[in-house]
């Protein structure tokens, strides 16, 4: 586990806003030269206390009117169907995000769709028709915010 | 405000590789470094990249529990929607909120450092928020795919 002091966790939590600041900047906002900001960066990024970049993007302005999550529970489940399962929903281009959950549902799906017609299309054409699938529950996403987290 | 193809051309090339200089992005792309700066700025100016985020790895910081927890609210109260958001915002182990139409109404992603911690946080911060009709947990066994990018 990675341990962090006061200065790094300000420095992730500048991040999560601004993934683009460079040392320097970070360097002047925390009160560190810019050497000194570049080594904690290097450290977290050695250590991989970032597990990436999120681009956000205005989905309206690119012609993606609807989100939806899925939650998805197989009719068969054993290993092999786990995979195939796995397999062909990666495959699937609208597809964001699949979480493997444990609870009334066995998968956690994002998709992305430019309507409600074309939701109901990815639907019925490609996520009814994966391997092994059973109950599949829509919730339609209204708004969305990410919060910081406890840093 | 108009795309064209560069546009969505560059968009797909730095969705697949966030972290590209500019001078990178225009190689990937096949246009010059001074056209894509200069469409990567009008993209951020005009709203449609509203940002870049650093995605902390939580369980790499000691957080390996996370829950998707799914409320329905009691909406016979017309202020249980933003007094739920409120004192949901209140507490730091969510990481993620979302209003949903649909059977569930809101989603928090809460994140603990292991079960015992987690059902404390589920105890004492969950339970007490305001206007819960019904709550279901999924635990999260693995990501599968997380990219979030659009297929442009």
């Amino acid at each position: 586990m990675i341990r962090l002091d006061e200065t790094d966790r300000a420095m992730l939590r500048a991040l999560q806003a601004d993934a683009t600041l460079s040392a320097g900047a970070l360097g002047r906002r925390f009160g560190l030269s810019q050497p000194a900001a570049w080594r904690r960066l290097k450290r977290l990024a050695e250590e991989g206390a970032i597990r990436g970049r999120r681009i956000d993007l205005d989905r309206e302005a690119l012609g993606f009117g609807v989100t939806v999550f899925l939650g998805v529970k197989l009719a068969t489940k054993g290993r092999v169907s786990l995979e195939d399962f796995e397999r062909a929903v990666r495959a699937i281009p609208e597809v964001q995000l699949v979480h493997h959950v444990l609870g009334h549902y066995d998968y956690r799906l994002r998709i992305v769709a430019r309507d409600l017609a074309d939701f109901e299309r990815i639907l019925r054409r490609r996520i009814m028709t994966l391997p092994g699938v059973g109950d599949v529950e829509a919730n339609v996403l209204l708004s969305e915010e990410r919060r910081p987290g406890p840093l | 405000m108009q795309i064209d193809d560069t546009d969505r051309r560059l968009l797909r090339r730095l969705q697949a590789n966030p972290e590209a200089t500019a001078a990178e992005l225009a190689e990937l792309a096949g246009v010059t470094a001074t056209t894509c700066s200069r469409r990567l700025d009008r993209l951020a100016r005009d709203g449609v990249i509203r940002g870049q985020h650093a995605v902390i790895d939580w369980p790499a910081l000691g957080w390996e529990v996370e829950v998707s927890l799914r409320f329905t609210l009691d909406k016979t109260d017309p202020r249980a929607f933003d007094e739920f958001l409120a004192a949901a915002r209140e507490v730091p182990e969510v990481t993620e909120i979302q209003t949903f139409l649909g059977r569930v109404d809101v989603r928090l992603h809460v994140i603990a450092r292991d079960m015992a911690h987690y059902q404390q946080i589920y105890r004492e911060k969950i339970l007490v928020l305001p206007h819960i009709a019904d709550i279901e947990a999924l635990m999260q066994v693995a990501v599968i795919a997380e990219n979030e990018v659009l297929p442009l």
